[in-house]
């Protein structure tokens, strides 16, 4: 007879409740209500309002009594995304897709590994693609982010790779499209005139579980003669 | 038939949500409050739990609430697949879970839990365990399967004995079925192939791990689930909670990933909504890692096999003798096995056959169907046995694939009762594919070497059922003029939830933006509907979206004549009127007509329902009862023969012989599919498909530590699905386009054997390249290669299987 550890113990984690609003509580009865607000209104109602986002003002207060996270201390950093710059509180450890979808309830970036072998977490930092399931926060506190929320114009505009996309049927599952949006873009930003090649190489980075690379190569190339 | 929307392309409704962010995939979920939920997973491959004791995981911060194995349902089959056990059958299943304020702080209480358990005997090989002293996978058991009961089977010493080495044991199958006279047929062929082979397991690996969402309201649980089957997985996932099916509501408006992973309900979707009913209906989100989903998020079963195939001088399959032994897993699985009999059959038409199999459970991640579920294994096994008698015979391979390939349509036979088809084009798809892939002069550079490059050639058939029947369908004709289909088809990535939506919209001359699509989730009130897998949707809701639509023209025709006079065959449907025929200006919009359906009532407007409908369908109708026209109907058209889709692919490669590796030159797939529905969704599963089965051919496969049972290819680098950099020059296509007896459009399905065909044809060219050289294993990995290359021995055992 031997006693085990668990087997995974502490890898792999997000910190707790969502930063949306507070209006999926029904104050006229105790139940609990999802949220449905998106995330482009929300976002710029925050912003609007000056409110912070962050742990002690919202995440954990209304249902903590102490700190949760028991190793870490978070503190206070500015994290410039989609050109807003908000305040957000960070732990020490906390990874930039953590921060985006659980902090600043960005949720088009998706964790698909988490240890950096997908790419469905792509961001753009500074106009360098990174996976933001292995970059921690506070090492791009002082970087221009662009997660796939921010791709589009402010009008709803769809940027011609994501029309591209469409127009070819990029996506299957989807699961992996915002990552390879965001690789997309990136290319076409430094580069807007890739061969099919380079274009090839640069989105080499993004796995597709459905194997939909021709059509979404198809989409970068097509978004390249647009751009 | 001239179609306005069949056949044509169209941009699928929930597709931009999916490029700008917007689309919410179950851990997107977010509520005020919501606790996080992890679960603690076995650290072995087979054991018991002694004890748990939380005293320190209670006295994390923001500990809530622990769910024990003996707090939910068991199943009542040993070989059931429970919620949370004590006594687990595979490494990393979940044992108890965990919720909390945070995330963080659940994996820190499941780190504190201290857990006495003992490790009971263990097996990873299926041929160790029917050794007459091997380990069992449970207690007592090691054989189960569908209609198989769970049992004991030892093969004997002399079974064993009596194999050549390195051939696969034959011993007593609990399957067995023939059909002609086997041994005339070999005794009366030309040429004999019979080899043993291995095919590899491997993981479906989703993109989007299983996480899943849920909370408790007003008595009904809500959960975020990803699903293949938004309608298919409610009764499953109502049982596991424990809950009527009319107290669920299940909301699964995007799926990334299922390939069959997600294709019924599964335990980890109903986790979080049993911890949230002990928090007293409080969200609970459970968000599950790659490891996580690697373990628990199901794989293709590998086989262990042997066939002996006999074929005249002309090639024709004569006689077909197929054994397989297939890694069942730790539960009763899926039956790939049956599936490898029957594409066998379908693809190969020998004119005698017997079919043996044995499924043995072992302690391996819980096996689940995966994209052609034992047929396109089947065709990794067995195509590359037809070229190597096509070479002994001295014919070209492609005219032994079409003295035996089922086509013009009707006529094939199925199955070991040698049953009907609806419709079968594999070897016009042949055809089609060799003069556009210009096989018979390309194929004559095999061999030809570039350095160390050497060019080669393969061709590869795959099938998989393609239909299924007795569903429901539910349309809706509202006041302001739209059609409302309600689709309970998941949102898979196939875009045929929307694609089969639009055969209703056809047979009521809709204009495609004057249709709305209802699917997603409980919410949208939609149909009892087979899921979203098994090729079958294009066919199986091409009906029931058929009928749905039947039954909404004749109520219009009805509301027509009692309006205004004469009777309903007086009228028919024209432009979104229904008008007298011969008399145009007589009639009314649908608009008009759905309101009048409002005022009369009754079965117009949903308030009087079929009653052979499911009871799923009858609440949905229910719901939107008084909101228009409802059409509701089950699917009772006559069907009563197998549906197949079929797959010819052809592929042009070069091996390096120095390195290992290939390259895919060109790739041509033809898929017959019916009445092509959505020739660019066609074509996204066509070339999509293809590099899942590169992947699965070549680089996906389980690897256990057969010392500990411990798996050793858990993430994605490590069974690594194909990349941008794998995909080939040319991906091209064509279908043969020709109708289905039995679908009301002539659509069916195809999606999986587009993945079978692209791989056995990668096979069947790495093996051209290298002379012929049969692999007898599946994936064919790089040192696999560089070894036939060199002529050096391969470094596995040649029946081992889930090790390197």
């Amino acid at each position: 007879m031997e006693t085990y550890g668990p087997y995974d113990p502490t890898v792999d984690y997000v910190p707790g409740p969502a930063p949306r609003p507070k209006h999926g509580r029904d104050g006229e009865t105790s139940s609990w209500r999802p949220l449905h607000m998106s995330r482009r209104n929300f976002l710029r109602g925050v912003v609007c309002s000056g409110v912070v986002i962050g742990g002690s003002a919202y995440l954990f207060s209304a249902t903590t009594p102490a700190r949760a996270d028991t190793r870490a201390v978070e503190r206070l950093v500015r994290l410039t995304v989609n050109g807003r710059t908000h305040s957000v509180e960070v732990a020490p450890n906390e990874t930039l897709a953590t921060t985006l979808r659980y902090r600043l309830g960005l949720t088009g970036t998706k964790i698909g590994c988490n240890q950096g072998e997908c790419g469905a977490c792509t961001v753009i930092a500074d106009g360098t693609t990174i996976y933001s399931c292995s970059t921690l926060t506070h090492r791009v506190r002082d970087s221009e982010i662009t997660t796939v929320e921010g791709i589009a114009g402010e009008d709803g505009t769809l940027h011609p790779v994501q029309q591209a996309f469409i127009e070819e049927i990029g996506p299957q599952c989807g699961f992996c499209t915002p990552g390879q949006v965001v690789s997309a873009v990136a290319l076409l930003n430094r580069n807007p005139n890739p061969t099919i090649e380079e274009a090839r190489l640069a989105m080499s980075g993004n796995l597709c579980r459905c194997g939909a690379y021709d059509h979404y190569l198809r989409g970068v190339m097509k978004a390249a003669e647009r751009v | 038939m001239a179609y306005k929307l069949i056949g044509k392309n169209f941009i699928p409704p929930d597709i931009e949500a999916k490029v700008t962010g917007a689309a919410d995939y179950a851990e997107d979920f977010r509520a005020d409050g919501m606790a996080h939920v992890k679960f603690y997973g076995s650290p072995m491959p087979h054991g018991r739990v002694n004890s748990i004791d939380l005293s320190e995981a209670e006295k994390i911060p923001g500990f809530l609430a622990a769910l024990l194995p003996e707090e939910v349902k068991q199943p009542d089959s040993p070989v059931g697949f429970p919620i949370l056990t004590s006594e687990p059958t595979y490494f990393g299943q979940p044992i108890l879970a965990i919720a909390a304020e945070t995330e963080q702080a659940a994996a820190d209480a499941i780190a504190a839990v201290r857990m006495d358990m003992e490790l009971l005997p263990f097996v990873t090989d299926p041929l160790e365990s029917l050794q007459p002293d091997g380990p069992n996978a449970l207690d007592g058991l090691n054989v189960a399967g569908s209609d198989i009961d769970a049992q004991e089977l030892k093969w004997s010493g002399r079974d064993f004995a009596l194999a050549d080495e390195n051939a696969l044991p034959r011993g007593e199958a609990p399957v067995e079925w023939s059909f002609g006279d086997v041994e005339a047929g070999f005794a009366n062929s030309a040429v004999i192939v019979e080899e043993s082979f291995v095919h590899a397991s491997n993981a479906h690996h989703a993109m989007e791990p299983r996480s899943a969402a849920a909370y408790w309201e007003g008595g009904k649980c809500h959960v975020w689930g990803s699903t293949q089957s938004t309608a298919f997985a409610q009764p499953g996932l109502a049982n596991l909670i424990g809950i009527e099916l009319s107290d669920l509501v299940l909301v699964s408006e995007f799926c990334g990933g299922g390939f069959g992973g997600k294709g019924t309900t599964y335990p980890l979707m109903a986790l979080p909504a049993v911890v949230s009913r002990k928090l007293n209906g409080r969200p609970c989100l459970l968000r599950v890692t790659r490891n996580e989903e690697y373990n628990n998020g199901s794989a293709r079963a590998g086989f262990q096999g042997w066939a002996k195939l006999g074929f005249s001088q002309e090639g024709r399959m004569l006689a077909a003798d197929i054994y397989v032994v297939q890694d069942l897993g730790p539960t009763s699985g899926f039956p790939d096995f049956n599936n490898v009999g029957s594409a066998a059959v379908i693809v190969f038409q020998p004119e005698a056959a017997r079919f043996r199999a044995t499924p043995v459970l072992t302690n391996t991640v819980p096996k689940g169907p995966q994209r052609g579920p034992g047929e396109n294994q089947a065709a990794n096994m067995l195509e590359p046995l037809l070229d190597k008698a096509a070479r002994e015979l001295g014919i070209d391979r492609l005219a032994l694939r079409l003295a035996n390939a089922p086509g013009g349509g009707v006529g094939a036979k199925y199955g070991h009762e040698q049953g009907p088809v609806t419709s079968a084009y594999l070897r016009e798809a042949l055809e089609m594919g060799a003069e556009a892939f210009n096989w018979t002069e390309r194929s004559k550079q095999s061999g030809m070497r570039n350095g160390s490059k050497v060019r080669g050639y393969g061709i590869g058939e795959a099938y998989h059922t393609a239909g299924s029947n007795g569903f429901d369908g539910l349309v809706r004709i509202t006041p302001d003029g739209a059609l409302h289909v309600h689709t309970g088809v998941g949102n898979l990535g196939t875009f045929s939830y929307a694609s089969t939506s639009r055969i209703a919209a056809e047979a009521l001359g809709y204009e495609w933006d004057h249709v709305v699509l209802e699917y997603g989730g409980t919410t949208k009130h939609v149909p009892w509907n087979l899921g979203q897998f098994g090729s079958n949707t294009n066919f199986t809701m091409a009906r029931t979206n058929y009928v749905a639509a039947m039954d909404a023209a004749q109520k219009l025709k009805e509301i027509a004549a009692a309006t205004l006079g004469g009777s309903a065959e007086d009228y028919e449907l024209k432009d979104e009127r229904v008008v007298k025929t011969g008399d145009e200006s007589a009639g009314m919009s649908f608009a008009e007509a759905a309101q009048k359906a409002i005022e009369m009532g009754g079965r117009y407007d949903g308030h009087e329902i079929p009653d052979d409908i499911h009871p799923m369908t009858q609440a949905s109708a229910s719901a939107i009862a008084g909101t228009g026209l409802v059409g509701v109907a089950k699917d009772n058209l006559p069907k009563d023969a197998t549906v197949p889709a079929l797959a010819a692919a052809f592929i042009e490669v070069d091996v390096d012989v120095e390195t290992g590796k290939f390259e895919i030159l060109d790739y041509h797939c033809v898929a017959d599919c019916g009445t092509v529905i959505h020739p660019m969704g066609l074509a996204a599963q066509v070339r999509g498909g293809a590099m899942m089965g590169f992947g699965l051919a070549t680089s996906e496969r389980h690897v256990y530590d057969p010392q500990y049972g411990r798996p050793n290819a858990q993430a994605l680098y490590q069974a690594k699905p194909k990349t941008y950099l794998d995909m080939p020059a040319q991906m091209n296509w064509a279908a043969v386009d020709q109708p289905d007896t039995q679908s009301p459009m002539g659509t069916k399905g195809i999606g999986e054997p587009l993945e079978g065909a692209a791989s056995s044809a990668l096979i069947c060219a790495i093996s051209d390249a290298l002379g012929g050289h049969l692999f007898n294993r599946t994936p064919v990995v790089t040192d696999m290669i560089l070894n036939a290359a060199e002529g050096r021995p391969q470094s596995h055992k040649p029946l081992a299987t889930n090790t390197v």
